[in-house]
């Protein structure tokens, strides 16, 4: 006998054997359950969301195998541009959304099959939190959110019923700092560029984000008044990548990185005390028992959100499946199991029954945690007594300063940012 | 089946050339004209569309940060190259002049390859954390008393990229070297002695002339490898430094296609064009 695999064993192939003989007799819906479960949706996505836990609780939940594939924010990009074939769900964010819709790769989607719709953060539907905040610069999700219909091109500006992406995730980034080694407080985006770090400063090699970085460095320096940080002028890009070559020749950056393991090991060696950073990559470096502070700044978060779109080539019961996917998705279990490492789901209160009070607390509301908080993976990540880094969610999501972006200059921008590496 | 045109030698000769040849039209000059081609079209935010213009190579040749680039470039291979000769003869030399038995020469060869068995990422990274601020290099050199603050350069610089090629490239040095020096007749070396001729002189007028055809695959080898890397510098530098491939992959990883096939189809001429002032030194045919 063959070696049991994954969905083989004996067990299964007596299951199946005996659905099999039963779909025979009785036709339609035991077919139906028997080919749920043979169907396979291939994802795609940043390593933030495509975790294997997500997976297989899918199998667990929904019976359909979920293939995850991870990849850095580039490479998605390309992928979804260029191999529409190759995947079933993009898990991708709202910047590259933008530049991907275009090609007509991805499908819209109907919202009145989403039974979580009405209970998403205003953030994905108007672009506002609450109903008086303002809407930050940059490619702000809701920008990009909907289209006309199901075959519509382009962006629509209000909530329209067929949505380009079904937001999943998102979160508020800013600097990440040792304080132990810095031993003062930080509380401005300018302290990147301070001489006191030179050759202990890092940023992303990533050139849309990496952009967005300089831009709130420069912008809090005083030196350039942006229109919108999201969109700059050929100008603007010139000065800003000015200030930061400079920087670069007086050696100002130990590194640039490209990966999150990359930015959690610049931080964890001490190579770097201060550099943009992701959160769950500050949870990482905690986690080792090192120091690391996700550092609020007066000027504001950089903030970014991604979404699960659909293939336009999906279709019939894959697409079904998809839908109950995305349900799911929405329905809590992910959302906390985000949530606990330090994101925001679109629908918090569905994710709140599946955290306890004390996470709840810690993670969203901005409250002392009275407990040890742990990750889902277990690692320790706060203790008793601990409050979050800038607060509850309203607090973080409420002082975005701006959205990561594509700009119309993007392909100036790219090459001015190639320079810059190689300056 | 023994039919009339094969008993023409030249289309049966034509016929057992054929399979080569359409193994390397595929696989060899059909993607490098599919690049040639590329390197003309345009591109988009996010498609690229056939055309027949010179924007990419304009681009390309306008901009400073090319020289710049391909010069580094050309930097990081002269000196991986040096290093890596040096290094690669003296190990050869001894594998094949010091050491007397074959069993001996075979196992020290093995032994020389050991680190191949892992990947060559791996054999990169591992460097990181020993040429850190507080690697394990930096905090022997301050416990000893050599230095008193860490040495930044150690890693992240020109430095650390060089090191990193020299430790994965020198094999290939060694290998070809090791080759032709073994092939060597060693009664040329006793004609040398039984003549006079010092140790030095015997290296430097039988040895090395005879090992040249060696030390020059050894050269290509090294040469189009470090030219044609870009993540070796990317690890290593931290992203700090650039070079051509680096060029292209961030090209790529944009989705500006056409302008990296440019770039691309730049680099191949860079190279032919140093290995064919190599081979006006050595004709490694008539060695082989």
């Amino acid at each position: 006998m063959a070696k049991p695999k994954v969905g083989y064993t004996r067990r299964s192939l007596l299951k199946a054997g005996g659905a099999a003989v039963a779909a025979t007799t009785l036709p339609a819906p035991m077919l139906w359950a028997q080919d749920t479960k043979d169907i396979v949706l291939r994802q795609f996505g940043t390593g933030v969301s495509n975790l294997n836990d997500v997976a297989k609780k899918v199998k667990e939940d929904l019976g359909f195998t979920l293939e995850m594939t991870a990849l850095d924010s580039d490479s998605v990009t390309q992928r979804a541009a260029t191999q529409p074939d190759s995947f079933d769900i993009a898990d991708i964010e709202y910047w590259i959304c933008k530049k991907v819709w275009p090609t007509g790769n991805l499908q819209a989607m109907d919202t009145s099959k989403i039974a979580n719709y009405d209970k998403i953060v205003g953030i994905f539907r108007s672009g506002k939190l609450t109903p008086d905040s303002e809407i930050a610069q940059g490619t702000a999700p809701h920008t990009v959110g909907f289209v006309d219909g199901p075959g519509g091109t382009s962006f629509a500006d209000e909530e329209t019923g067929w949505m380009t992406l079904i937001p999943t995730i998102y979160n508020a980034d800013t600097l990440g700092i040792r304080p132990d080694l810095i031993g003062r407080p930080i509380e401005s985006w300018t302290e990147l560029l301070n001489p006191e770090f030179k050759g202990k400063a890092s940023i992303l090699d990533i050139s849309s984000i990496g952009i967005m970085d300089m831009a709130m460095v420069c912008e809090a320096m005083g030196e350039i008044q942006y229109g919108d940080k999201g969109n700059m002028t050929r100008d603007e890009i010139d000065k800003t990548m000015a200030i930061f070559t400079e920087a670069k020749q007086n050696g100002q950056f130990r590194a640039f990185w490209k990966t999150f393991d990359e930015s959690v090991n610049l931080m964890a060696s001490g190579e770097v005390v201060i550099q943009s950073m992701w959160s769950p990559a500050i949870t990482a470096v905690k986690s080792r028992g090192i120091p690391c502070v996700y550092q609020p700044l007066k000027e504001g978060y950089r903030s970014w959100g991604g979404g699960i779109g659909l293939s336009s080539s999906l279709s019939g019961m894959e697409l079904d499946a998809a839908y109950d996917y995305i349900n799911w998705y929405l329905s809590g279990w992910v959302g906390g199991y985000l949530m606990r490492q330090g994101y925001y789901s679109a629908v918090p209160e569905t994710s709140k029954d599946f955290m306890t009070e004390n996470e709840w607390g810690y993670w969203f509301e901005g409250k002392e945690a009275t407990d040890v908080i742990t990750s889902p993976t277990g690692d320790k990540l706060a203790e008793a007594g601990e409050i979050r880094d800038g607060g509850s969610f309203y607090d973080r999501m409420g002082s975005v300063a701006c959205w990561n972006a594509v700009m119309d200059e993007n392909q100036y921008m790219v090459r001015k940012w190639n320079e810059f590496i190689a300056a | 089946m023994a039919a009339i045109p094969l008993k023409n030698r030249h289309v049966l000769g034509w016929l057992m050339a054929l399979p080569l040849s359409v193994v390397l039209l595929a696989f060899l000059i059909a993607p490098i004209a599919m690049i040639a081609v590329v390197s003309f079209w345009g591109a988009t935010e996010f498609s690229i569309y056939p055309a027949f213009q010179f924007d990419n190579y304009e681009f390309l040749f306008g901009s400073p940060v090319t020289y710049k680039v391909f010069g580094a470039t050309l930097k990081y291979a002269l000196i991986t190259w040096a290093l890596t000769l040096a290094i690669g003869f003296t190990v050869a030399y001894f594998l094949a002049f010091h050491v007397r038995s074959l069993t001996m020469q075979i196992a020290l060869f093995l032994v020389c390859t050991i680190p191949f068995w892992t990947s060559n990422i791996i054999r990169m990274i591992s460097w990181i954390p020993f040429l850190g601020r507080n690697g394990i290099a930096n905090q022997t050199l301050i416990s000893w008393g050599v230095i008193d603050e860490p040495l930044e350069w150690l890693l992240y610089s020109d430095f650390s990229v060089i090191l990193a090629f020299v430790h994965l490239y020198t094999l290939f040095m060694v290998v070809p070297i090791f080759n032709t020096m073994m092939r060597i007749d060693k009664s040329l070396l006793e004609a040398a002695r039984d003549n006079g001729a010092s140790g030095f002189q015997t290296l430097v007028h039988v040895i090395l002339p005879l090992t040249k055809p060696g030390i020059m695959i050894g050269t290509i080898f090294v040469v189009t490898l470090v030219m044609g890397d870009f993540i070796t510098v990317r690890f290593m530098s931290g992203s700090q430094r650039a070079n051509v491939g680096r060029l292209i992959s961030n090209d790529i990883a944009l989705l500006q296609y056409p302008s990296a096939a440019a770039t691309a189809v730049v680099l191949l001429c860079t190279v032919l064009i140093v290995i064919a002032i190599l081979l006006r030194f050595v004709n490694i045919r008539k060695e082989l």
